[in-house]
């Protein structure tokens, strides 16, 4: 039976569970912190000695945690590509603009318990010598940036923030940076951007690698909300300790969001790799199943970027054995382990944990112009491939679901997309735009062209002066 | 060319001659400023600080945060354009915003939508900020708002609201007063 495994969402919705700073004591919080800023430095054998921050980061090295906002990157690669040798500061922002259609998993951890979203921040502060540090949330958390800001006035008073945090010579100061609507801005070039004060527009990398060149131009870590709390777990337990958790490479929990046509939508705590996306969706202890009567249609498995996987789609995924010898499977959709690698074997991405569940009632089309709406009204418009083919794939998309498409528009939609994303743009929305519409034309194609046919014919039995059948016009 | 003649580029945002921020106000925005090591940093803070007061960002609230922040006018301007959360005019005592995207799309968003133009005579097919006649209601389409698992979701002012049937929106519709 596939269970939760609530690590992270242990105390979340637990009745009585609040989130002021005195429920968060009570379940033994801050007391990671406490143990990590009183880290003796330790002798390796080698002879060399590893101060308190340096023995945090080898900790998350040996997690293997990966990033939990989209792109599933090494959290301790990204550390330790951080340039500790410029002289500059060294910022550390926390991504909390969760903006990925399908995605809520950050909003019930800021608005349920804030407190340890701020331990694992102010951990992975102490570790990377951080002293000022942003938390970067969407404009429409309006109470989440309150809930926020309480939390960080209670650390404060409690002495886990500011001057000399709990009398070991630490300094630390957070602050809320709200965002204002822009979907961008969860791309970790363009927040920064944001947070300088300006139009939310990528940066070019290189040279603008957060790492070297971020915040100011300064050395600059940016992770998500869902990561950072895993942080905080991975202090506690122990790097080695935390990567038994999940599956090899693809170690921890993760907050997966179940939307669509599902019984029981909501978010699911899992062990990375050990629930199917089968299981996900149908299993009563996650999504619940279709509704009556329905069959399962389309998933998409990782937030709205994320290519769309069909209904009995079979792939063939290479997998390695707990010996390290690799071996070929094949495996239906439904069987597919919800991690990071296979997902990406199959072809798509777990992104930022979001599947979004089609049965036979939606309409495909639709569902892909409504797609195709939101990118095109997020595009930041800098780069021209994106600006421009985001509005022409939903302009397109809109006459198909509006009753003046073309047969044609399928092959017409493809081509669009496949000329914006590989290195066209700037940022990865390129690719955020483009997977959507190549996907659901391709795996799909009989319904994009028959939309557009039975459009012509009705035009064409409307117009009085159309073609006649001998192929003579009228006028 | 006589100067006398030109014609001064007409500015898209809305006037508010009688635009002063009061003490507490100007304190919090003082405050605000100093959470960063460089000061435009805080221009959304302070944009979100302003509209929050006024509803709206005038043009008189563009050149205040500009001057505040010793930058330029446009420096501001190119902020109240870019993000959809700042409106250049004023929007309706209640503000609806209901969210159009994917998964609250299939949890009938587009019904929601519809409900709330046609009982305030708005246009269902419109999808930006509509404002009713009397100025007390506006009703716009958002992106994705994070709570899909809940669909359909839509914020009135600052509360946000989740599984809105057409009843619930009744039931909200009814409580604006």
């Amino acid at each position: 039976m596939p269970q939760e495994y609530r690590q992270i969402l242990k105390f979340v919705d637990q009745p009585g569970y609040t989130p002021d700073l005195d429920c968060y004591l009570r379940h033994g919080g801050y007391e990671t912190l406490k143990k990590a800023l009183a880290l003796p430095p330790r002798t390796l054998p080698d002879g060399r000695t590893l101060s308190g921050p340096e023995q945090l980061r080898e900790e998350v090295r040996l997690s293997g945690l990966r990033g939990r906002g989209g792109a599933g990157f090494s959290c301790g690669l990204k550390w330790s590509f951080v340039d500790r040798k410029s002289g500059k500061p060294i910022y550390l922002i926390c991504n909390a603009d969760e903006s990925e259609p399908g995605t809520f998993k950050d909003r019930q951890i800021i608005y349920k318990d804030p407190h340890q979203m701020l331990e694992g921040m102010i951990l992975a502060c102490y570790a990377n010598d951080v002293h000022l540090a942003y938390i970067y949330i969407r404009g429409e958390f309006i109470e989440g940036a309150r809930i926020l800001n309480r939390a960080l006035q209670e650390a404060r008073a409690a002495h886990y923030l500011g001057r000399n945090i709990l009398g070991s010579g630490y300094d630390l100061e957070i602050h809320v940076h709200r965002g204002a609507g822009a979907y961008i801005c969860g791309e970790e070039t363009g927040l920064i951007e944001s947070l300088e004060g300006k139009r939310a527009y990528p940066r070019i990398k290189p040279p603008y690698f957060p790492a070297v060149l971020g915040l100011y131009n300064c050395p600059t870590i940016v992770n998500n909300v869902e990561t950072l709390c895993a942080v905080k777990h991975i202090v506690a337990m122990g790097g080695a300790e935390y990567a038994k958790i999940g599956t090899p490479n693809n170690t921890g929990t993760r907050i997966v969001c179940i939307s669509g046509t599902v019984r029981k939508p909501g978010y699911y705590e899992i062990e990375t790799g050990k629930v199917t996306l089968g299981e996900l969706i149908l299993d009563p202890a996650f999504g619940g199943g279709l509704r009556e009567g329905r069959t399962l249609q389309a998933i998409i498995p990782g937030g709205s970027s994320a290519k769309v996987f069909k209904a009995g789609e079979r792939f063939k995924i290479k997998r390695k054995g707990p010996d390290g010898k690799e071996t070929e499977a094949e495996l239906g959709v439904l069987d597919l382990p919800y991690d990071f690698d296979t997902i990406i074997a199959a072809g798509s991405m777990s992104g930022s944990g979001a599947i979004i569940v089609l049965d036979d009632s939606v309409d495909i089309v639709e569902a892909l112009a409504n797609i195709a709406e939101f990118y095109a009204h997020e595009s930041c418009g800098q780069c021209t491939p994106c600006r421009e083919g985001s509005l022409w794939m939903a302009k397109a998309l809109r006459r198909l679901t509006h009753g003046g498409g073309r047969k044609t528009d399928a092959d017409y939609l493809a081509r669009i997309a496949d000329n914006i994303p590989g290195g066209r743009t700037i940022c990865a929305f390129g690719e955020a735009c483009s997977w959507p519409v190549q996907s659901f034309v391709a795996k799909f194609k009989d319904q994009f062209v028959a939309r557009g046919a039975a459009d012509e014919a009705r035009r064409l039995a409307n117009t009085p002066n159309a073609e006649s059948p001998t192929g003579k016009t009228n006028a | 060319m006589n100067a006398a003649n030109l014609q001064p580029i007409p500015s898209p945002l809305q006037e508010q001659p009688d635009f002063a921020v009061p003490p507490a106000l100007a304190a919090q925005i003082d405050e605000l400023i100093t959470h960063y090591p460089k000061a435009r940093s805080a221009s959304l803070m302070l944009l979100h600080a302003l509209q929050e007061h006024f509803g709206f960002i005038s043009r008189q609230a563009v050149e205040w945060v500009a001057a505040k922040l010793e930058l330029q006018p446009i420096n501001i301007y190119e902020l109240v354009t870019f993000y959809p959360m700042f409106h250049q005019q004023r929007v309706g005592k209640y503000h609806f915003r209901i969210c159009r995207t994917l998964s609250c799309a299939l949890g009938g968003s587009y019904q929601l939508h519809q409900y709330f133009c046609e009982k305030l005579g708005l246009d269902p097919h419109h999808h930006g900020p509509q404002t009713t006649k009397d100025g007390k209601f506006t009703v716009e389409f958002v992106e994705c708002l994070a709570s899909c698992g809940t669909a359909p979701v839509l914020m009135c002012n600052e509360a946000f609201y989740e599984g809105v049937s057409p009843e619930k929106a009744g039931d909200i519709l009814r409580g604006c007063q």
